[in-house]
């Protein structure tokens, strides 16, 4: 029997290996789907777990005007309990303006430099070390906030202590510097030569091309970048709880100690019996974390979907 | 939290056998314990000096605060809970509700909570009235001036408060002895442990902190304590404390679930031996007394 003549039994295993072939594909077509899908099942399961702790709360024993609009924090008072996070959500908003306007600048900064300045080594140098920053645990920021910065802040600013907004600030613009960045650097490089080129051929200078022609060109790209940046730095907590001080108190002064939402959670969360009003009231506060974080990603999304559309 | 982390680690270097309790001959026994952030120094020479005598038996041990071993008690998670102040009666019924079982309390080491000030500033003994005036929400002392002393270095003259997280022994004592269970006054810097109180004390001028006398180091300077002005002050002293002449004096325990039995019940008697108190003192602790061992 000559070994290239197509015999029966062979045309027969042709066909099997095709339809196993086919059904493998149809399985493996699944799996990706579900990878895909299962994203959005686990932040619905996440919001409806947070929501089930904390619906309690909500429905009986919270007091909006008391929630949203009193400082004071008493969870765990003798003599009378008080849930408010106005101190909080200021502590959290202030923390991150501040760290903001520290990482933008230097942020939009970098991204320019590595995008449209910078070549060869140095360039692939510096892409890898922001990346690096990155990675950087945030336990370990916690511990520079702590020990590093915390003395160059009392002799700095003659402040009475050095756990404060700013040193949570500084702390928090470092780690979400990363972010901006590499999304920044995307935003600019996705803008086409031909600008470039056209804006050359006019005689601007590189300042000028980048002054007036890629940053209004890439401006949603360069938009969303900051927004995650912000989103970063809302939801970090070990880090802040380290650095700021840790103290309910509405900050008027970068230099005031401050408490953000999220360390409240995690320094808390340990101590509240299941199912208590401290346990329930710290879950509501998980809902106001994800409401605001939910709407600077869902701005940032938008954003960036402006960009593509044009 | 960060020692918290450690004291995870050394467990895993001292505890490395199978986490089972009360195993037969030859089987690795396994006490799980918990709680005070005060006392996680002192558990850790107990749980290192029990296994030079019983290497059959491992403690493993985390920190995290007494509320957070108490939490643990209550959903039946540990064998022994540390604790720097009393199981609440609420506590008491959860714990009864979740587990069947009554907590009981070991008195095993006493402790004297040392105020503390950065070692610049010049004032040398304090009133209890005066710390709450410092720390009480109806207090109104926010200024060095206002217990008339200039404290060099410090901006403003601002008191810095150290205080505690809430899930903290030290914390709910000082405010039962000190504030009268009142509340403290919001803004000051809440430490997760004492070692952070005595790091931020001993590196902030306006600062003034409290802890365990079992924390308290030459950076910091640990103020003579009277409870009405006017009274001889004390130091916190083995001395002063046993006598009852030092205010903020109190008893360190352990709570377990009904009466201890097998390995926690020997491991219990161990620390109110001599050999156990002996650490205690080690620890910059205070031991019981004989006539109260055992009560």
């Amino acid at each position: 029997m000559s070994p290239a003549a197509p015999t029966p039994r062979r045309v027969a295993r042709a066909g099997l290996r095709l339809r196993a072939e086919r059904i493998l594909e149809v399985l493996i077509e699944g799996v990706i789907r579900l990878c895909g899908v299962s994203a959005i099942l686990f932040v619905v399961a996440i919001f409806l777990f947070i929501f089930r702790e904390g619906k309690d709360f909500v429905f009986d024993s919270l007091k909006p005007g008391e929630f949203f609009f009193s400082p004071e924090w008493y969870p765990d008072s003798v003599e009378q309990k008080r849930y408010g996070t106005l101190a909080l959500v200021a502590g959290t908003a202030g923390v991150t303006v501040l760290a903001m306007l520290i990482a933008v600048p230097f942020g939009l900064g970098a991204a320019i430099y590595v995008a449209e300045f910078s070549k060869g080594r140095v360039r692939e140098v510096l892409k890898v070390t922001i990346e690096l920053l990155a990675a950087i645990p945030s336990v370990v920021w916690g511990f520079i906030g702590m020990l590093i910065l915390n003395p160059i802040i009392i002799r700095l600013f003659h402040a009475p202590v050095g756990l404060n907004a700013l040193n949570g600030a500084i702390i928090l613009a470092l780690m979400s510097v990363p972010v901006i960045v590499s999304i920044g650097e995307d935003a600019l490089k996705a803008v086409p030569d031909s600008y470039r080129e056209a804006a050359e051929a006019l005689g601007a200078t590189r300042w000028q091309i980048v002054y007036r022609v890629l940053l209004p060109a890439a401006k949603s790209g360069l938009l969303a970048a900051v927004l995650l940046g912000v989103g970063r730095a809302i939801g970090e907590t070990m880090a802040v709880l380290m650095s700021t001080g840790h103290a309910v108190h509405i900050p008027t002064s970068p230099l005031d100690s401050v408490r953000t939402l999220t360390a409240t959670i995690a320094a808390e969360l340990g101590e509240a019996p299941r199912g208590s009003e401290h346990y329930r009231a710290l879950f509501t506060i998980g809902m106001l974390l994800f409401v605001i974080t939910f709407a600077v990603n869902l701005t940032a999304d938008l954003v960036v979907r402006g960009v593509r559309r044009r | 939290m960060i020692r918290t982390i450690a004291s995870a680690l050394a467990v895993l270097a001292v505890g490395c056998g199978s986490p089972r309790q009360g195993g037969g001959a030859g089987q690795r026994v396994m006490i799980q314990n918990k709680g005070s952030d005060t006392m996680v120094n002192l558990a850790q020479a107990w749980a290192e000096g029990y296994r030079a005598i019983k290497p059959e038996v491992g403690v493993a041990l985390s920190g995290g605060g007494s509320g957070t071993g108490i939490a643990a008690l209550i959903n039946g998670t540990v064998d022994i809970a540390n604790a720097s102040r009393e199981l609440e009666p609420n506590e008491a019924e959860q714990a009864r509700k979740n587990t069947g079982k009554d907590p009981v309390r070991h008195v095993v080491a006493l402790d004297a909570l040392g105020i503390i000030v950065h070692p610049s500033n010049p004032l040398a003994e304090i009133a209890i009235p005066q710390v709450a005036c410092i720390y009480g929400a109806a207090g109104t002392c926010a200024k060095w001036s206002d217990l008339s002393v200039e404290v060099p270095g410090c901006a403003g003259q601002e008191i810095v408060r150290a205080s505690r997280q809430n899930n903290s022994g030290t914390y709910h004592y000082f405010r039962e002895v000190v504030l009268g269970k009142k509340d403290f006054r919001l803004g000051s810097r809440d430490m997760n442990g004492s070692k952070e109180v005595v790091d931020l004390v001993g590196h902030t001028p306006c600062a003034i902190g409290y802890t365990g006398i079992g924390y308290l180091t030459s950076d910091v300077k640990t103020l003579c304590v009277t409870s009405e002005p006017g009274k001889p002050c004390r130091q916190p002293t083995t001395a002063n404390a046993l006598s009852g002449e030092y205010p903020i004096a109190r008893d360190l325990y352990m709570y377990t679930l009904g009466p201890p039995q097998g390995a926690v019940k020997e491991y219990v008697d161990w620390i109110l031996s001599e050999a156990g108190q002996a650490a205690v003192a080690k620890a910059g602790y205070i031991p019981v007394p004989k006539e109260r061992r055992g009560k």
